[in-house]
């Protein structure tokens, strides 16, 4: 009779808490970005689907738990009994182990559907190369008709558009993390690595971020990805397929200040009190370029070689040797220019 | 707490019980020369815990910088350092050798041993361990590794990392490996060998099965781990590449990054079971012991220690889902790790089913072990989350998977560690450990560590990726990281509770007797602590519970024969 009143009453607290603690995981809290693609709804579909299942074993566990700890307790006077020799129960053990292996196994195997369509390769799909170094990632749109790519420091992509990416690495491991799109695919050197995104039709920006650790600078190698509408992705190819120029009437010295706090992201690494900038994995440029280097031979050849002269107290290797590959001759005089300026 | 002397009246049984050895007063040299297994399971513990106490530290600092955006408190070098260290110093230096500690005290004693099979082996294994610590902590006076605790290539290249830390690291952790087999071989050989008579297989105790299937985990997957370190090794200084990609132009056939994955894995998943498995062990021990109840279903337990240990060798891929790797073999790596989660509900569920119907006692150990397993669901069903690979391909290597990993290791294994502490402390001591302090340490702990870990899985979920030493104010993390912050304190503070404990009661604890507990395996018959020799007698074993059928028939005669035998003080 007490075991009976002992599991209505742990029912009642299980059903209670798994409507909460659901009600609460699905309803109230969304820690996801939003989804930016057609994989990431799928993914998305799949966790809750791991939350309506998760929820309730984790609140039965805690709930038996508690219940068997408080209303077994020893209660005075019990302190030389032992409870009851029960050793176990065969048919109970092929009971709990046997529906919690086939609840997995088909948990997998809604998994590997979920997998198996977010990879399923697309008709027309766009490729982009990425390729990450230390401490930056860099967008290649390969061109037909044998014009050069197009490169960017940001990622561009056009809406409802189907896009094949190809990932590098040129040094180290990083992976290539695009929350909102849920997809996460290591850069290894020597190996191409890829995967498929299917864009919304949503025109926004999201955070590109490195999830492995890379070196110094890792927590600083975060870029956006834009995704907009075809038009205005066309429009934006074929002004970055082009020459850079600075906008009219705009002195190059504010070209370079725009480059160096959002594109190239030199203030990830650098500060300057001008820029607005605080990172401390490279030298303080309001500091450091005095003097002597203050010419623009030497802050060029910093850009373009870093190696060429490492400040003291700063390790070499750090700085990406590739912006001279990167960058269009006006932008590094522009940069030039603004690191000039502010370091008079 | 119940009588502890209880003066009872049975037939001559003069072989039974050991009589005490006058203790000396040790010297150090005694210590550093000594081969038996308690002193070595001593020193075993006072080291790792003092990994334990520097470990945390280092925890610290690093929430201390992560507890606002945009911090300076380190420079990226020095978290790097500082996170580097503290994950090599938490599994390698504290956590696995921890439970090495903890049975090679208790095992010999469980099992009716006088000692491990090769002494010897076994204090080399323990200054091994000592000296790979610190090889690991000498460092700190040049550099310091800061590749992470996988050291991986490329970043722990010579081209990127040239400084000498990732050489103290793979010399330490050849070391630190170097103890950890010996010390495996030591367990196996002893377990296989010098049970008491009668202790068939289905007769040892559960903490010796776990330490006996972890002991098979590290002889057969650590030489992974040094065959990778090694090669390391010779990619850095002897102009291999076997971890090198091609350098474009030079010629250089090219190695594969991914090599030095698979063989880190190989490893370092197992590990992951080598770290939990004798927790689990402790939790089995001590659930029936406070619950007054026989274990529910032993061989279900003990068959579930195997199994995982068995899968566990064949989950190593599902670390590698966001590398280059073939969907077929990753499916093969799902279902594996999925399926793992079947034994160790079958422990869950086995432990609960123990708990149920029983007596309870409510002991600091006891309070330990529940926690443990209202802890580990947690990183259990994140686990199962995270092996599936396309939920997989959004959390992985963010602050999720720190939570994870802290879930199960800590909500794991180092619930395992507390609980054993408050269980064996007495017989190793000989006192007991404050019950009001242990329990306001329980609970501290307890909360603390929600505190910190909880908030993780909301900052891995919104986008936060794992070794990162700062974080711009705009991406919305900063509260969580405060929270996480606060509870690394408060969690510090509970373990803090411990240490003290331990201080306190080493000098002024309650005389504990040979079986505070009314323990059910044969370190109880012996007295606290115990005499060099172990026992002057070993018992006939004939169930899983000997202390149980020895009251039991102790009890029996003296139903039976009245005052009219002989009367013997039996302490129980």
């Amino acid at each position: 009779m007490r075991d009976r009143r002992l599991i209505l009453q742990m029912l009642a607290f299980f059903l209670v808490g798994t409507g909460v603690l659901l009600f609460i995981v699905l309803d109230v809290v969304h820690w996801f970005p939003a989804a930016a693609t057609a994989q990431a709804r799928n993914v998305d579909r799949l966790y809750k689907v791991m939350l309506i299942v998760s929820v309730p074993i984790f609140v039965l566990v805690e709930t038996v738990v508690v219940f068997s700890v408080w209303k077994f307790r020893m209660r005075p006077g019990q302190e030389n009994m032992d409870g009851p020799p029960i050793h176990g129960n065969t048919r109970l053990e092929v009971v709990w182990t046997a529906l919690p292996a086939i609840l997995l196994l088909s948990l997998c195997t809604y998994a590997f559907t979920v997998l198996h369509s977010n990879e399923k390769k697309k008709a027309n799909e766009m490729i982009v190369d990425v390729t990450g170094q230390q401490f930056t990632w860099t967008f290649s749109y390969p061109r037909a008709n044998g014009q050069p790519p197009v490169k960017s420091l940001e990622l561009y992509l056009p809406s409802n558009a189907h896009i094949y990416f190809r990932i590098h690495s040129k040094d180290v491991i990083h992976s290539f993390w695009i929350p909102a799109f849920r997809l996460q695919e290591d850069a290894v050197p020597g190996i191409t690595t890829d995967y498929r995104a299917t864009t919304t039709n949503t025109a926004a920006t999201y955070p590109i971020v490195c999830a492995v650790l890379c070196g110094l600078g890792h927590s600083t190698m975060r870029s956006f990805v834009h995704v907009m509408p075809p038009g205005q992705f066309a429009a934006w190819e074929a002004k970055a397929g082009g020459p850079v120029t600075a906008a009219p009437g705009q002195a190059p010295a504010a070209l370079g200040k725009q480059m160096f706090t959002s594109s190239l992201g030199c203030g990830g690494c650098h500060t300057i009190a001008d820029a607005g900038t605080s990172g401390t994995v490279g030298p303080h440029l309001d500091q450091v370029l005095k003097g002597p280097k203050h010419s623009a031979a030497f802050i060029r050849q910093s850009i373009l070689q870093p190696n060429a002269f490492i400040e003291k107290g700063y390790p070499a290797n750090v700085m990406p040797q590739t912006f001279g590959a990167v960058l269009q001759p006006t932008q590094i005089d522009a940069l030039v220019a603004y690191l000039r300026q502010v370091s008079k | 707490m119940a009588a502890t002397d209880t003066t009872v009246v049975l037939k001559p049984r003069p072989q039974v019980v050991a009589h005490s050895v006058p203790r000396k007063r040790l010297s150090w040299i005694e210590w550093v020369t000594g081969t038996d297994h308690k002193r070595i399971g001593i020193l075993y513990l006072y080291l790792t815990f003092a990994f334990f106490v520097i470990g945390g530290v280092e925890a610290l600092l690093l929430r201390v910088q992560l507890g606002a955006p945009d911090n300076t408190f380190l420079t990226p070098q020095r978290y790097n350092e500082l996170f580097t260290l503290h994950g090599t110093t938490m599994i390698f230096l504290f956590i696995i050798p921890v439970f090495a500690g903890f049975a090679n005290y208790v095992i010999p004693l469980m099992i009716g041993a006088r000692d491990m099979a090769f002494p010897r082996v076994n204090a080399w294994s323990f200054w091994m361990l000592l000296f790979g610590g610190l090889v690991l902590y000498g460092s700190l006076f040049f550099n310091p590794p800061e590749a992470s605790w996988w050291n991986f290539p490329p970043l722990s290249s010579v081209q990127y990392s040239h400084s000498g830390g990732s050489d103290a690291f793979i010399v330490a952790i050849h070391l630190i490996g170097l103890s950890s087999i010996l010390g495996g071989i030591n367990f196996i050989a002893t377990i296989h060998n010098m049970r008491a008579p009668g202790m068939g297989w289905s007769r040892l105790p559960l903490f010796g099965w776990a330490m006996l299937v972890t002991s098979y985990l590290v002889v057969v997957a650590s030489p992974a781990l040094t065959a990778a370190l090694l090669m390391l090794l010779t990619d850095r200084h002897y102009g291999t590449h076997f971890f090198i990609p091609s350098v474009p132009g030079s010629g250089i056939r090219e190695g594969s990054a991914l090599l030095y994955q698979h063989l880190f894995w190989f490893y370092s998943h197992p590990a992951v079971y080598i770290m939990v498995l004798p927790a689990f062990g402790i939790v089995s021990e001590v659930l029936p012991v406070f619950a007054r109840k026989p274990i529910f279903g032993y061989k279900a337990i003990a068959a579930s220690t195997v199994a995982i240990a068995f899968l566990g060798m064949l989950v190593w891929g599902h670390h590698l889902f966001t590398w280059p790797i073939s969907t077929i073999v990753f499916a093969f790596f799902m279902i594996s790790s999925m399926l793992i989660a079947v034994p160790t509900g079958i422990k869950l569920i086995n432990w609960i089913a123990t708990l149920w119907q029983g007596a309870v006692e409510f002991r600091v150990a006891l309070m330990f072990a529940c926690g443990l397993i209202g802890t580990f669901v947690i990183g259990g069903i994140s686990g199962v989350m995270l092996a599936m690979f396309p939920v997989d391909w959004v959390l992985n290597d963010t602050y999720f998977l720190v939570a994870h990993i802290h879930y199960v290791l800590f909500g794991g294994s180092v619930f395992g560690v507390f609980a054993g502490l408050y269980y064996w402390f007495p017989k190793m001591s000989g006192r007991m450990l404050s019950e009001r302090l242990g329990k306001a340490s329980f609970w501290t702990i307890l909360i603390g560590f929600n505190v910190t870990f909880l908030v993780q899985h909301s900052l891995g979920l919104s986008g936060m990726p794992r070794r990162v030493y700062e974080y711009p104010a705009s991406a919305g993390w900063t509260g969580y990281n405060l929270v996480s912050t606060i509870g690394s304190f408060i969690l510090s503070a509970g373990i803090g509770l411990t240490l003290i404990n331990v201080v306190r009661s080493l000098r002024h604890g309650r005389v504990a007797g040979p079986d505070p507990w009314k323990g059910n395996t044969l370190e109880w018959f012996t007295p606290s602590p115990p005499p060099a020799n172990n026992f002057d007698a070993i018992p006939r074993v004939r169930s899983v519970e000997p202390m149980q059928d020895l009251r039991r028939a102790i009890q029996r005669d003296s139903e039976r024969v009245g005052g009219e035998a002989a009367r013997e003080t039996v302490s129980a």
